[in-house]
């Protein structure tokens, strides 16, 4: 089974830029590990400072209760899948894989054997003589892999894997990455900005922003509870209302008010809540809501998404699933009604979530 | 920056390196600039060479004429290359393979051979001059002067615009000629007004590399230019003059003549950094279809000009397998009397040639591949010193180099005057620069995360290095290396201040017997440097599939 990483408040700094203060985390064996965030979060400092690449100007990493900061990389037994592949383009593709091995003296016949058994686990063994000029993105990627995971490595590193393929490869590239992590049990740190990548893919995601660790979670906690309002807007799509809040009730004005039983306790004052496109009912026979008027809507087949302006100007997202139902026209008054127990409740002006642990 | 800890033995290589390049080439500067403001009786200041020099109208008017021949050949260039490089691009012509060739091979013999070979042609008892006299029974007296070396340095420099201009056609993605037809341009206004100002940064820049080499050339004006003195004339004659020689006012002269050449330098840099397109076609251009009157016509001046360029060449070749009768009067009498002249007389230039030659290729190439990668891959004040350090040669005229070596290099410690390590060294300096230009380019298409992932994959730095990116690099390094090769061995204005008999080369060969009119043996010198060139030109062809180069 896969080792232990400790993250143990680690700072990097580029002279008296500090990208990241005192940062922790900790990763499970065996555990698929994403660092989720917009570019320049420092996910990718924070990887490489893991695999060595970057100095470690402050804390300590552990793998396995072994500080490793001050061990060369190519001592740290971590493999790494970069973002262009990497692919050696001289060596042929079972040369590429055979590298890591080559570099650990395994003899000859017992590496090209090693080899030719990881090809096969990624399915690119019939390209093993060929250039990786002759191969296409996803089959690079699929070398890359396996020169990361043959040299059998305590962790298994990548950064963006699948940035450079196209839509439909990477949807295709990120389902093997996930079957071979879990057929060999390695513990797995993964970078990338895209949300719905970390949320396929990911045991847990840690979401960064600004050298800082927001939330670290299950994908469907950090999509459903999340932390904050960064969090919130960042994963998936999150319209903010203001409301007050007292006694446990939400009051939007205009008469709507909303009971919640899912808020922290003694709860008071200017909130924000942060409402996803599917949690909001429409309504057009009065029912007591928000007024608002549809400004446009499209079609998506599956799902009918509305786009509606409320009475203080601003844009709202809706999303229902589609019925026999007519769509409304362009101009029509409604109400919202909010699911009161899926909503999220930020504080207005520390942006952190009210609701209760566990709710 | 990403900042990591490497290995030491980059940091020291990076000041073994520092080291050479401060005595090789900073400490002969700096003794160079010494030399020139101080008074050699009592080691005080002063400006008296400097003085000297500007009040002088006899040197001045060196200055003055430098200037005019280099800025009228050079405009002759720029218009010369900028169109046949057009032409080349944006019309079919025939055979344009083999002319690309022969533009390269004119511009890869020493100006100087040129001058002596216009000067059997269009010299006092030339060839064409004794046709054109006898059959409109003028007297005319040959070109020299002013003429003959705006003639030599325009049809030898405009292949150098020639490429670069081409280079640049070659990344105009044609889309850009078709979006500017649709919007209504003919042909006249497509080529005013999208074509020539995206290549004209590249114009530019060429042509202050012209500027530059021309300015500093003294092996034609010296040949061709009779009463009419240039700057570099004067400074090798100061030097190397019999009557006077005062080498505190040669110091001064190689300083004045460096100060100019480091103005164009930042000139030449200024305008490729700040006003190149960074342009790479999907679809180049397609050479276009035309009418039968104007491809004839470009045909006919495509091939004359290369014709024309090509003569001095082909001059050499011809002359060589003949017989003079007096020196400088070739019969016509077929012979090889002309080689085993020179095999016989000083049977070590060839050797030498080679022998230096790819002893400082060699050296320029470990140096360059090492210099460019600690430039760009393992950055620190020491690295980034070497890198700019290296750019000095840049600014350094070659007879200047040559100068420098003597002043620098004359006494123990080291004392290297005559020797042939003097030769492979200079020859090193002067090429290192382009070495690492083209290296940097090489080693920057090469992502870091290729080093990275063989580290992570365990190998360490020096066999990352090793097993990585030296494979990687060779075939760049290669076909650089070949290009190093075929100027080395044209090199004439530093080896031609450093030689000795022992430890003669084929350029400085051909010099000496032109200056001595021995023209049979210089021809036949010059054929064999010729020849050399011509092949090496083809490998590098061959092993690089290109049809271009760059210098």
């Amino acid at each position: 089974m896969g080792v232990a990483i400790h993250i143990d408040n680690v700072t990097k700094a580029y002279g008296k830029n500090i990208v990241i203060q005192g940062l922790s985390a900790e990763i499970k064996p065996g555990e698929f590990f994403t660092l989720l965030g917009p570019s320049g979060c420092g996910k990718t400092t924070l990887l490489r400072m893991i695999i060595g690449f970057n100095t470690i100007e402050g804390g300590e990493i552990r793998v396995n209760d072994k500080v490793i900061n001050s061990i060369p990389t190519n001592k740290r037994n971590m493999g790494m899948v970069f973002q262009n592949y990497a692919v050696f383009p001289h060596m042929s593709v079972r040369d590429n894989v055979a590298y890591g091995l080559k570099t650990r003296r395994m003899p000859k016949a017992e590496r090209y054997r090693k080899a030719n058994e990881i090809l096969k686990l990624v399915k690119i063994d019939q390209y093993a003589d060929r250039m990786p000029t002759q191969l296409s993105g996803g089959q690079q990627q699929r070398v890359a892999l396996a020169r990361a995971i043959v040299i059998e490595p305590e962790v298994l590193l990548m950064d963006e894997p699948l940035s450079n393929l196209d839509a439909k490869l990477r949807v295709e590239m990120r389902n093997v990455i996930k079957q071979i992590q879990h057929q060999i049990g390695i513990t797995t740190v993964y970078v990338t900005h895209d949300q719905e990548e970390a949320l396929a893919i990911s045991d847990r995601i840690a979401v960064m922003h600004e050298g800082v660790i927001q939330q670290i979670g299950t994908p469907k906690h950090i999509y459903q509870r999340p932390a904050n309002e960064f969090v919130s807007t960042f994963i998936g799509l999150s319209n903010l209302l203001d409301a007050d809040c007292s006694g446990d009730v939400l009051d939007f004005g205009k008469g709507y008010k909303v009971p919640m039983n899912t808020l922290k306790e003694g709860v008071n004052g200017k909130v924000h809540v942060a409402v996803r496109p599917e949690e909001f009912i429409i309504h057009t026979d009065g029912t007591p809501g928000i007024p608002a008027t549809v400004s446009s809507s499209v079609f998506l087949g599956m799902t009918q998404h509305y786009f509606l302006t409320l009475e203080n100007g601003k844009e709202i997202e809706v999303v229902e699933n589609s019925d026999l139902s007519d769509i409304l026209p362009d101009g029509t008054k409604v109400t919202l009604e909010v699911m009161p127990m899926k909503v999220n409740v930020f504080d207005a002006q520390s942006r952190h979530t009210l609701i209760r642990e566990g709710a | 920056m990403k900042k990591r800890r490497y290995s030491p033995i980059w940091t020291f290589l990076a000041l073994l390196i520092l080291a050479l390049f401060l005595i090789f080439v900073v400490y002969p500067l700096i003794l160079i600039l010494y030399k020139s403001v101080v008074n050699p009786a009592d080691n005080s200041f002063t400006l008296e060479n400097f003085n000297r020099f500007f009040t002088r109208k006899y040197y001045t008017n060196t200055l003055k004429n430098s200037f005019s021949v280099t800025i009228v050949s050079t405009l002759i260039s720029a218009t010369l290359g900028l169109v046949i490089a057009y032409i080349t691009r944006q019309y079919k012509i025939a055979g344009s393979k083999w002319l690309n060739i022969c533009i390269v091979v004119s511009y890869l013999s020493p100006p100087f051979i040129g001058a002596y070979a216009w000067i059997q042609l269009l010299g006092r008892n030339g060839l064409f001059t004794r046709l054109i006299n006898n059959l409109f029974g003028l007297s005319f007296g040959g070109i020299y002067g002013f003429a003959g070396i705006v003639l030599v340095f325009s049809l030898q420099s405009f292949p150098l615009v020639y490429m670069y201009v081409s280079g640049a056609l070659q990344n105009l993605d044609n889309s850009l000629n078709e979006a500017a037809e649709s919007l209504g341009a003919n042909n006249f206004q497509r080529v005013t007004g999208i074509i020539l100002p995206l290549v004209l940064p590249t114009v530019l820049a060429s042509s202050l590399l012209v500027f530059m080499r021309v300015f500093s050339d003294f092996g034609t004006p010296m040949l061709i230019g009779e009463g009419y003195r240039t700057f570099p004339v004067v400074l090798y004659n100061q030097f190397m003059g019999e009557v006077t020689n005062d080498s505190y006012f040669a110091a001064a002269l190689c300083v004045i003549i460096m100060a100019i050449t480091l103005v164009f330098f930042f000139l030449q840099r200024y305008i490729a950094a700040k006003h190149s397109y960074a342009m790479s076609a999907l679809k180049p251009m397609l050479p276009r279809a035309q009418r039968m009157a104007p491809k004839i016509l470009c045909h006919v001046f495509v091939y004359l000009v290369v014709l024309i360029a090509l003569l001095p060449q082909l001059t050499v070749i011809v002359t060589s397998f003949l017989r003079e009768s007096t020196p400088g009067i070739f019969t016509t009498e077929v012979s090889l009397i002309n080689y085993t002249t020179i095999f016989s007389k000083n049977p070590l230039v060839i050797p030498n040639t080679y022998l230096f030659g790819l002893a400082a290729i060699a050296l320029v190439v470990i140096f360059g591949v090492l210099i460019s990668y600690l430039a760009v891959r393992r950055k620190s004040i020491i690295t980034s010193t070497v890198d700019t350090l290296t750019m000095l040669p840049y600014i350094i005229p070659g007879s200047v180099l040559g100068i420098c070596f003597l002043y620098a290099f004359a006494k123990p410690p080291l004392a290297l005057t005559g020797t042939a390590a003097i030769i492979i060294i200079s020859l090193t300096v002067r090429r290192m620069p382009y070495t690492i230009r083209s290296s940097t380019a090489i080693i920057s298409q090469i992502s870091p995360s290729i080093e990275e992932a063989a580290v992570s994959l365990g190998a360490s730095e020096m066999r990352s290095f090793g097993e990585i990116m030296l494979p990687m690099m060779m075939p760049g390094v290669i076909s650089g290396a070949i290009m190093s090769w075929v100027t080395v061995i044209s090199e004439l204005s530093s080896s031609i201040m450093l030689y000795r008999a022992s430890t003669q080369t084929l350029t400085v060969a051909v010099y000496t017997e032109v200056i001595r009119d021995c023209f049979g043996n210089a021809a036949a010198y010059s054929t064999v440097l010729t020849v050399t060139s011509v092949l090496s030109l083809l490998l590098f062809f061959k092993l690089t599939g290109r049809r271009d180069i760059s210098v």
